[in-house]
């Protein structure tokens, strides 16, 4: 029969790491995506030109593998001397990598919605403002909505590379029980299936609030 | 009153209008027919101040469209426009399109603001339709929304542009009888338009645009039946 060293307790450890994971995830989102739709409407609204500088900081972001960006992110601020927590640390950098690749969502998003529609609202007497919280931002949700929950599930199979920072999160987490036990196979699984029971959820969500939002449209 | 007076407007290197004047009264309709590219669309969105002008000037009951200090939000609220396509606001039922400007523009209460709304869409025949959303709506009730949601603003001035022209020609008919209903209780309205027919019956005046000028502008009667310039005729046999 099957038989494993796997305990109770070690289960906790990787649950607890599966906690560390998701909360590094949300802090790296939540941020990510406020940053995210502030220059994804400024980049919208500005001429490309204008744009240049941000959209270059944005690209170094997304175009530097993210273990680079979190190892220098930790050395910089170390040499620094801002004492900043690993922890921290890794939540601002995977939240200035979720904005660079959020800002491009949302920018698309943004210019999927038809002009002709704008200037309808506008010709109505709306204002620019009235214009972007009632019909663009709206209409954009459900065009950048699909993307944004990829991106978001990206993120957190991301987070993994925290890691390096010392910091316990799930895959670390089985990491040392693989180590210790030696059942690599199992423990990878139950690994994959919490990461799966994380992501699932997000899946879910996302694909209820679309099919709901095709049913109008 | 609408005054327009020596306008014109490039896009680039392009004249697209080349010195446009036109006085359209309180409760008059005109129709504005030509060729594609000829203008027409254009000026109408220079009324309301969607573009800009080069020179020239549009007044709009003594308020210069194109003047600096202009609130053209403001303005906008008295000029209605419908387009070609049909610019429904997809995320929205038919009621909330149409009550969605009287309430964030007007600043009125949502009661008020359905109220108006229920009026003027039974007035455009969709009164069955409130709840609906626009992707379930055909494209000449989509259309007839679109009359409803600027008809909400109670504006004086109604601009349509080739209203029936995305239209499947089956669907054209309902959406100018709506337009002759307005046409009949008196709304002041500028159709840019391709249907001879509606501009001959319901138009005060009739003026014909060709490549950036009004070549001529006169009664239905005389436009249609003794056009003065050459242009005029070709065009008319072309589409005849």
């Amino acid at each position: 029969m099957f038989d494993t060293a796997l305990t109770f307790n070690d289960l906790l450890f990787m649950l607890k790491g599966a906690g560390v994971t998701l909360s590094v995830t949300a802090f790296a989102v939540v941020g990510g995506t406020l940053l995210g739709v502030f220059f994804g409407v400024l980049r919208s609204q500005i001429s490309p030109w204008a744009a240049l500088p941000l959209t270059f900081v944005l690209d170094i972001f997304r175009s530097v593998p993210l273990l680079i960006q979190l190892i220098l992110a930790n050395a910089f601020q170390a040499i620094a001397g801002w004492g900043i927590s690993p922890f921290v640390t890794s939540c601002i950098v995977l939240a200035l990598y979720t904005s660079a690749y959020c800002t491009e969502i949302v920018r698309g998003a943004i210019e999927a919605v038809p002009s002709v529609t704008r200037r309808a609202a506008r010709s109505l007497g709306m204002t620019w403002g009235q214009d972007l919280t009632q019909i663009v931002f709206p209409m954009a949700l459900r065009v950048g909505l699909p993307s944004w929950i990829g991106l978001t599930l990206g993120v957190m199979k991301d987070s993994a590379l925290v890691m390096w920072l010392g910091i316990i999160e799930l895959l670390r987490a089985s990491q040392i029980l693989v180590t210790r036990l030696q059942e690599p196979m199992f423990i990878l699984l139950v690994t994959g299936a919490i990461y799966f029971a994380l992501s699932f959820p997000i899946a879910r969500l996302g694909s209820r609030l679309e099919k709901r939002w095709q049913e109008n449209d | 009153m609408i005054e327009i007076e020596n306008v014109h407007k490039s896009f680039g290197a392009l004249q697209v209008l080349k010195g446009i004047d036109l006085t359209v009264q309180r409760g008059e309709v005109v129709s504005v027919i030509g060729g594609s590219g000829s203008g027409k669309s254009t000026l109408l969105t220079c009324i309301n101040g969607l573009e800009p002008i080069d020179k020239g000037r549009i007044v709009v009951d003594g308020t210069e469209v194109h003047a600096r200090d202009t609130d053209l939000n403001k303005l906008r609220r008295k000029i209605g426009i419908v387009f070609q396509q049909f610019n429904a606001f997809p995320h929205l039922t038919v009621l909330e399109n149409v009550t969605l400007a009287p309430r964030k523009v007007k600043g009125m209460g949502r009661k008020d603001a359905e109220e108006i709304a229920v009026q003027q869409l039974s007035h455009v025949g969709l009164a069955d339709k409130l709840n609906v959303y626009p992707s379930r709506l055909s494209g000449g009730q989509q259309q007839r929304m679109a009359i409803a949601r600027a008809l909400a603003m109670s504006p004086d001035y109604i601009l349509f542009d080739e209203v029936t022209s995305a239209l499947d020609p089956q669907l054209v008919g309902e959406v100018l009888d709506t337009l002759k209903l307005l046409a009949d209780e008196g709304m002041t309205m500028i159709c840019v338009t391709h249907e001879m027919s509606f501009a001959r019956d319901v138009s005060d005046r009739v003026a014909f645009f060709h490549k950036g000028v009004m070549a001529e502008i006169g009664a239905p009667d005389q436009i249609f039946g003794d056009p003065q310039q050459e242009e005029t005729r070709q065009f008319l046999s072309s589409v005849r």
